[in-house]
């Protein structure tokens, strides 16, 4: 069996890369279902969850979906998250609106953040000026991760609030943390 | 349940009542069932046919009635979960039929009551009242069990089979345009915790 356990910030030592901090504290959170629609940002969690046989990966056609999927499975006792790049999270405003907030359904998604810090899609950028207002007019509970010392702290507390109070939220992977040293 | 799939088209179909058929479904769930209202008449007729605790409405995110089904089965793989969605709103999701083959989800059914209008909004009509065929794209995604319910009858039959056997099954009724005689419950809070203590999540 595995061992999951925390980093300690005290501890010193070399902080883990960003996905492998994510997949443990899904692990110890008892999610079990991850919900994804590709995106390159995201391929190292999404192949590290992938290669994991306890947790159940399912890749439907629209983002819509997977909201749809993790609403119903954790109606029946699965807690689940999705993965999306900001043009994924752009389609969302509807089910979040009309399924996940008013039901009191703790989704929580990762959003791989572009069209910022250097995207040279002009497309991108237009859409990533969507993001924050839409979870702004949705009332949900975001944050933006931008350094590696502080994954675990902000994914670990987005979650357990999220589930506690049955509210949907985001976590948002800046570039800062995604990009800026994997380049 | 494969050697004996018919090949009807859509137009031979019997013209059924939707509120009749959700009955006769319901009156069939003896095991516990978990049932999906899709938005609209879909779902005030589930409301209408008894309020089961293991029913669960939608009151927005249309579209979605298969893949919260999806998902309540994949977490529930030891019950029968069913979707009942209209043809306007399985038309905005046709990509799930395709995740629900994938996923092989064996406790799944659709039933998707086809009258070829956006009922609710005025009667406009939906692509299936032009040229679209939903058993047709159900089995091209890849859900073999697809069948058309030649009328009343057949359609209890393809539910009694659909309850027995491994799945996923897609039923498909023509239904007319009446509407749903009630409404169902209007707050989601309620919706969700009822239908989590119904389904033992809560």
């Amino acid at each position: 069996m595995e061992v999951v356990e925390e980093y300690g910030q005290a501890g010193g030592g070399e902080i883990p890369p960003w996905d492998e901090v994510v997949w443990r504290i899904l692990k110890r959170n008892e999610i079990r279902l991850i919900t994804y629609v590709p995106d390159k940002v995201l391929a190292p969690l999404i192949n590290r969850v992938e290669a994991d046989d306890s947790f159940r990966v399912i890749c439907p056609a629209r983002e819509e979906e997977a909201v749809g999927i993790v609403c119903g499975a954790y109606m029946a006792g699965m807690r689940g998250v999705l993965l999306t790049q900001t043009s994924g999270f752009a389609t969302l405003p509807n089910v979040l609106a009309s399924l996940a907030v008013p039901y009191e359904i703790p989704i929580v998604m990762f959003i791989s953040e572009r069209g910022t810090l250097g995207d040279r899609q002009l497309v991108q950028t237009k859409v990533w000026k969507t993001m924050r207002p839409a979870l702004d007019a949705l009332g949900m509970d975001y944050h933006t991760v931008t350094r590696a010392d502080e994954v675990e702290f902000v994914v670990e507390q987005t979650i357990k609030q999220a589930m506690a109070t049955r509210a949907p939220a985001a976590i948002i992977l800046s570039p800062l943390l995604t990009k800026k040293n994997s380049d | 349940m494969n050697s004996t799939l018919q090949n009807m088209a859509r137009r031979d179909a019997k013209i059924m009542n939707r509120s009749d058929l959700t009955a006769r479904l319901v009156r069939k769930l003896e095991h516990g069932e978990a049932v999906i209202g899709g938005i609209g008449s879909t779902n005030h007729d589930l409301w209408v046919s008894g309020q089961r605790p293991e029913n669960f409405y939608m009151l927005g995110s249309m579209g979605l009635a298969v893949p919260i089904a999806l998902g309540v089965a994949v977490a529930q793989p030891e019950r029968k979960v069913i979707a009942l969605e209209g043809d306007g709103s399985l038309l905005m999701q046709l990509g799930s039929l395709g995740t629900v083959a994938a996923e092989e989800a064996s406790n799944l059914i659709i039933i998707v009551f086809d009258n070829g209008v956006y009922n609710i909004t005025g009667g406009q009509p939906t692509l299936t009242s032009q040229q679209v065929d939903l058993v047709a794209i159900a089995r091209g995604a890849g859900v073999s069990n697809s069948e058309w319910a030649k009328d009343e009858s057949h359609f209890e039959q393809l539910v009694e089979r659909a309850l027995k056997e491994d799945g996923p099954c897609f039923i498909a009724t023509r239904t007319d345009r009446k509407l749903a005689p009630g409404f169902s419950e209007f707050n989601p809070t309620k919706i969700r915790h009822n239908f989590m203590l119904g389904i033992g999540a809560a």
